[in-house]
């Protein structure tokens, strides 16, 4: 191993930032408009605020730290002040960066992770952005080239939006923080709702509102003479030149541990002390005892439990807690908690969302930060990475299907996909294989797999109103994917399609966003994804699909991997997906809870005018009764619902308070 | 109610999500139209097993007698008599 720095203490956790800039006919920034906009993060950084006001920027951040900062509350600059920086996120390999820096001449005042990005900068210019192991969303104004750089990371790990009003530019990290402008539109933007109940997420750029965009991840904007450049600075690639035949699985295995062990050492770094997740399943078994057998850090960990068999993992947390002997907290999540506080979820992630997933996680991050933690790692990710979701077994499955489409015998191996579900779609027999074999006519498409998944989300649109259908009908289909995927992928193997699919919807779009970023800032914890390490990623991308998927093996090699440091049972354990009671939660004794009938009522949907008031009081008549709820009646419900409160609380202006 | 009455009308209750009849006609393929998902299939052999007193047997579940209003009516008779 090569020798590493001594660990040294940074010194802040920039979380939240906020800007704008005059792009030539607007106004120059105040500092009262950008205290405006930060103070909507206060949430993510609760500890301070910093800023810098020159001419036509105006930059700002929100601090999450433990040390005080001598010298005030300014952003982070070079040498002589003409490079200037705020961001949100973490430079793992900041340590290694500042030495290289360092010989290379350059003089640092801070011993924060922030400064290494201004002298990169210096150094290498746009191009610094290859040189960070991190997570981050960068706003880095040049004041010799009068030019603002955005930069988000490569997986979308940290948000940033941005929006054109009266000639400026805004940036933020939260839609919340741009809506704190006066007279900036607040509109849900029908084709984003269209995507959302299709992909499950807008699709890049577009962000749930009009007029407002994300910053895809692994992208850049430049802003020069009042023009915007968007570029792509990386992505996920599968050329297939690039997978290796040549090694073994033992090889691979070794050199996987190799890098795993690195991408958590690094993360381990703090000032703080550092938690982690245990969900009970591999990926976050594995991040806790490389931990555990490759650290010094003694381990603190969290989890969270459910009321009802289907969804909760206790009897795993558990074993994996005496497996590590680990201060343990566990967190029991009813549904009486996620009826009560999805509203302030929603105030969070700021998106319709069609699963209560993110609901619980919200609970856990608020236990984490009473317990006086403010990081925690966890194992989000790895089934993006090395095939464990059950979309790739079953795309896998549905193709072997259609090599011989009149084999009686080929369909009985969906059985063996879902046993961790009551009511699945593969126990309805020659059903469930005709529901496997629909969408036939896409297997030449890239995004084959997803076919059944967004079929299914699709079903939402009955419940749209008439307005809403008009906006959306032709402009949302399975093919809107196609501009965003790369001129090769037909050439590339049909699981690192499948993957590319994935992680450009649910990965960045949903899951790191929603259920990720989004629940732990809400308490001011910050999140950290070894499995999400571009090194992992890049690496990852060059293993042979055979060896991600062994026949119905999901994730083989990370689980060879680490094999003899966690537990057999966990290693050889059944894929359950984290799941969440949904609309369960809303209903009481036969009846749904009150803010929930309130929202739903008639005179409220019509008001907010997205979904058919007729068609809702079914659902909810329907999701009343207790009865079995499939996949796609909860997907409609939790979506409809967290629409009207999107609506209630961004466009009507009400705060999540007024649900409590 | 007649039970092609009571299928149409838990069929548009609960999977259409209207009142509106010309919604569904008796001879839809409730797969091909997207009417029911495969979970959807369950909770109807549900209510036909409740509904009409009737038990369904593992090899009679299949698209020739579950698969659209008209199927399912015709499928009820057959096991009543």
């Amino acid at each position: 191993m090569p020798r590493r720095p001594r660990s040294r203490p940074s010194e802040n956790f920039m979380c939240g930032i906020s800007g704008i800039l005059n792009l030539g006919h607007g106004a120059a920034p105040s500092r009262g408009e950008l205290e405006a906009m930060i103070h909507a993060l206060r949430h993510r950084g609760p500890d301070g605020y910093g800023f810098f006001v020159d001419g036509p920027v105006g930059l700002a951040h929100a601090r999450l730290s433990i040390i005080d900062l001598e010298g005030g509350d300014q952003p982070i600059h070079n040498e002589d002040g003409s490079v200037q920086v705020v961001f949100n996120g973490e430079i793992f390999n900041f340590l290694e960066l500042r030495e290289e820096l360092e010989k290379q001449g350059h003089h640092f005042y801070t011993r924060s992770d922030t400064e290494v990005i201004v002298h990169l900068y210096e150094e290498y210019a746009d191009d610094f952005v290859h040189h960070l192991v991190g997570q981050f969303a960068i706003a880095l104004w040049d004041t010799r080239r009068q030019r603002l750089l955005l930069v988000r990371d490569r997986a979308g790990i940290r948000p940033l939006y941005y929006t054109l009003f009266q000639g400026r530019l805004y940036f933020a990290s939260e839609l919340k923080s741009l809506f704190t402008q006066p007279g900036m539109a607040r509109e849900l933007d029908p084709v984003a709702l269209g995507e959302v109940f299709t992909f499950w997420c807008p699709l890049e750029p577009h962000s749930m509102f009009r007029d407002v965009q994300a910053l895809p991840a692994g992208h850049c904007i430049s802003v020069e003479r009042g023009k915007l450049q968007l570029d792509r600075y990386w992505d996920w690639n599968f050329p297939r030149e690039q997978i290796r035949n040549d090694r073994s699985v033992g090889e691979w295995a070794e050199q996987l541990r190799e890098l795993m062990i690195d991408a958590v050492r690094l993360r381990l770094r703090s000032d703080v002390p550092v938690g982690a997740y245990l969900s009970g399943g591999l990926d976050s078994s594995i991040i806790t005892s490389l931990i555990h057998n490759f650290t010094d850090t003694s381990l603190r960990t969290f989890s969270i439990g459910f009321e009802d068999e289907e969804f909760d993992e206790s009897s795993f947390q558990k074993e994996l807690v005496n497996y590590l002997d680990t201060d343990h907290t566990h967190v029991t999540c009813t549904r009486n908690d996620i009826g009560r506080i999805f509203p302030r979820v929603i105030w969070h992630t700021e998106s319709t969302i069609l699963r209560t997933a993110p609901a619980p996680l919200m609970l856990l991050s608020q236990h984490v930060r009473e317990s006086g933690y403010k990081v925690v790692l966890t194992g989000e990710g790895a089934d993006e990475v090395f095939g464990g979701y059950d979309i790739f077994k079953e795309a896998k499955i549905r193709r072997f299907c259609h090599r011989a489409p009149n084999s009686s015998l080929r369909p009985q191996i969906l059985q063996r996909l879902y046993p961790y579900l009551k009511y699945s779609p593969a126990s309805g027999g020659a059903f469930g294989k005709q529901f496997f074999q629909q969408g036939m006519e896409y297997i030449d498409t890239p995004f084959f797999a997803h076919v059944p998944r967004w079929s299914t989300t699709r079903r939402s649109w009955k419940f749209f109103s008439e307005e809403l259908k008009g906006a959306v009908s032709g402009k949302v289909d399975f093919e809107s994917i196609c501009p965003l995927l790369p001129p090769d992928i037909d050439s590339w193997e049909s699981l690192n399609r499948d993957q590319y699919v994935e992680n450009h919807t649910l990965l960045s779009g949903y899951l790191l966003n929603s259920q990720g970023d989004r629940m732990a800032m809400a308490n001011s914890i910050e999140g950290r994804f070894p499995f999400l390490d571009h090194r992992v990623m890049e690496f990852a991308a060059g293993i042979p699909p055979h060896y991600k998927i062994r026949v119905l093996n999901e994730k083989y090699l990370l689980k060879e991997s680490m094999k003899g440091l966690i537990p057999e049972s966990i290693r050889r354990r059944n894929k359950q997906p984290y799941r969440a009671p949904d609309s369960q939660s809303f209903f009481r004794d036969g009846k749904a809870i009150d803010w929930v009938r309130d929202l739903l009522s008639e005179a409220e949907l019509r008001q907010a005018g997205y979904f058919n008031p007729v068609a809702v009081e079914k659902l909810l008549k329907k999701c009343a009764t207790g009865r079995v709820i499939g996949f796609a009646d909860n997907m409609a419900f939790v979506g409809i619902l967290s629409t009207m409160l999107l609506d209630k609380m961004f466009v009507q202006g009400y705060s999540s308070d007024a649900f409590t | 109610m007649s039970s092609e009455e009571k299928i149409r009308g838990f069929i548009l209750e609960n999977y259409l999500f209207t009142d509106d009849q010309s919604e569904l006609n008796n001879d839809d393929s409730f797969l091909d139209q997207g009417i029911l998902d495969s979970t959807g299939i369950l909770e109807i052999i549900f209510f036909i097993e409740d509904e009409f007193g009737i038990k369904i047997k593992d090899d009679e579940m299949v698209p020739d007698n579950l698969d659209s209003v008209n199927r399912i009516v015709a499928f009820i008779e057959k096991k009543q008599q």
